[in-house]
């Protein structure tokens, strides 16, 4: 019997600051929307990120920022995977910063940008229609 | 390249993959591991289980930098557990190790329990061979709690370390009451904490109490005290693997024979399970009867559990 393909998220926190509570409340959603989520805590490097996304072989890397630190690191995340071969993990962010710059990270390929106030659950069912489990290897 | 020479020369992407159809039990995955598996038994296989939040991550991380001294490079598997009402899971053990990411000779997977078809034993199974074969040295495979699964996979380790901290009578209640025989090392990590001595003493007499018959072939396993976070204790546990290790190496490699046996035979029979599960599930689906139906029929009374896998059995369609 096969168990049903799980979708696999990443959620990292980029930048300085020691805050990881939206982090962690946006990772149990994911679970309680039944997806299965590696955490990995605060001052991720874009670098660092992105090795555990492919370790992880995650679907998709969910952001999460509050320190300014987006307009460097979120296109430097899109830039590792696309040196990796790895451009088809979806990205996403969430958090705060101006509402002016989230056409600049759209451009640069984050997938969807989450503006505070945002309720989880429309979250999830974003998540739920634009990301699938991607496809079995062949020998 | 292939997807199986992708995995022997080491390539991340490839293997990440192929670790992630083991964990979805995707069917086209077995070829791929037969492909795999004459390049497996390199590697050295060390097993941690103990109780949520006792440090197995913490020694884990510590360890692997006592490994990459040496040059050697690690795999690590940790298991979480998926939570049973939504079939999610948060998988937290790689925010104490941090510091490998960056570093290629580091490979770390998380994985979650799951649940429902069981299955946990053979994913991790496989994906040891995978990490294996793919040429990891030294493989670090971390469990939560002392359940029937993470006895299953301390038996498909070289050696297994039971962790625990002080002031846990209970716990040492729980290691009493089945998992003695498969602690090759017991460490009480912690050990800055009150209660440390105590613990080491009701250790002490569990394991002499359970040395006159469990089998481990002369193997006293030993208790090690350390603060993982401090790095204290880390080399005596280093050390003590590699005791256990010489061990199962010593008299013609007899004792490593042991674990061999033990590790095939657990795998032979849940690649058994699962291709017989899926077997008989397929035939289900081709008769066009959904498991729901059948189910409903029992619960009727109009047929039984039993007559229903007799009759999948018995009557093979093409
Ligand atoms: N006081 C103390 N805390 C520790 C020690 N080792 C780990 N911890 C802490 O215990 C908590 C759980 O550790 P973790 O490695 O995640 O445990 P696991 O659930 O068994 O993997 C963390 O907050 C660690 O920092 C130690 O030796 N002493
Ligand atoms: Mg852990």
């Amino acid at each position: 019997m096969n168990k049903s393909r799980k979708l696999r998220i990443l959620i990292a926190k980029p930048g300085l600051d020691g805050h990881d509570r939206g982090a962690r409340v946006i990772a149990r959603a994911f679970r309680d929307a039944g997806f299965e989520v590696v955490y990995t805590g605060c001052h991720q490097t874009p670098e660092q990120i992105v090795s555990t996304a492919i370790q992880e072989d995650v679907d998709l890397i969910g952001l999460s920022i509050l320190s300014g630190a987006h307009a460097y690191s979120f296109p430097r995340v899109i830039e590792l995977l696309k040196e990796n071969n790895a451009e088809d993990i979806t990205v996403i962010g969430g958090g705060i910063f101006p509402l002016e710059d989230i056409p600049v990270l759209k451009e640069a390929g984050i997938k969807e940008i989450f503006e505070p106030g945002t309720k989880l659950h429309e979250i999830c069912a974003w998540v739920d229609q634009n990301v699938k489990p991607r496809q079995a290897m062949v020998a | 390249m292939g997807i199986v020479d992708q995995i022997l020369a080491g390539d991340v992407r490839a293997t990440a993959r192929v670790l992630r159809d083991i964990d979805d039990q995707v069917p086209t995955i077995h070829p791929i591991l037969k492909q795999l598996y004459p390049h497996t038994g390199k590697a050295f296989i060390i097993g941690f289980t103990g109780s949520p939040g006792v440090g197995k991550s913490t020694l884990v991380d510590q360890l692997t930098i006592h490994y990459r001294k040496q040059g050697l490079t690690v795999g690590i598997l940790a298991v979480d557990p998926t939570s049973p009402f939504t079939g999610g899971a948060i998988l937290g053990d790689r925010i104490r190790m941090q510091r490998h990411f960056l570093d290629d000779g580091v490979f770390i997977r998380s994985l979650a329990t799951r649940g429902h078809f069981g299955g946990l034993t053979k994913s991790t199974n496989d994906m040891i061979n995978v990490l294996d074969a793919m040429g990891k040295d030294i493989i670090l495979v971390e469990t939560v709690g002392v359940g029937q699964d993470e006895v299953e996979i301390a038996n498909s380790a070289h050696t297994t370390v039971l962790v625990t901290i002080p002031g846990m009578g209970d716990e040492v209640q729980a290691i009493k009451a089945g998992i003695m025989e498969i602690g090759n090392i017991f460490v009480v990590n912690k050990a800055d904490r009150e209660g440390s001595r105590k613990t080491i003493r009701e250790l002490m007499n569990l394991i002499e109490l359970g040395l006159r018959h469990q089998g481990q072939n002369g193997w006293e396993p030993p208790i090690i005290q350390t603060e993982a976070i401090k790095s204290r204790g880390i080399e005596e546990l280093g050390e003590a693997i590699q005791k256990h290790r010489d061990f199962l190496l010593a008299n013609d490699k007899s004792n490593l024979r042991d674990v061999l046996v033990k590790r095939a035979r657990t795998q032979l029979l849940e690649v058994l399970k699962e291709e017989a599960l899926r077997t008989l599930m397929k035939r289900i689906e081709t008769r066009g009867i959904a498991l729901d139906t059948l189910v409903d029929q029992i619960v009727e009374k109009s047929t039984d559990p039993y007559s229903v896998v007799q009759d999948l059995l018995n009557n093979e369609l093409p």
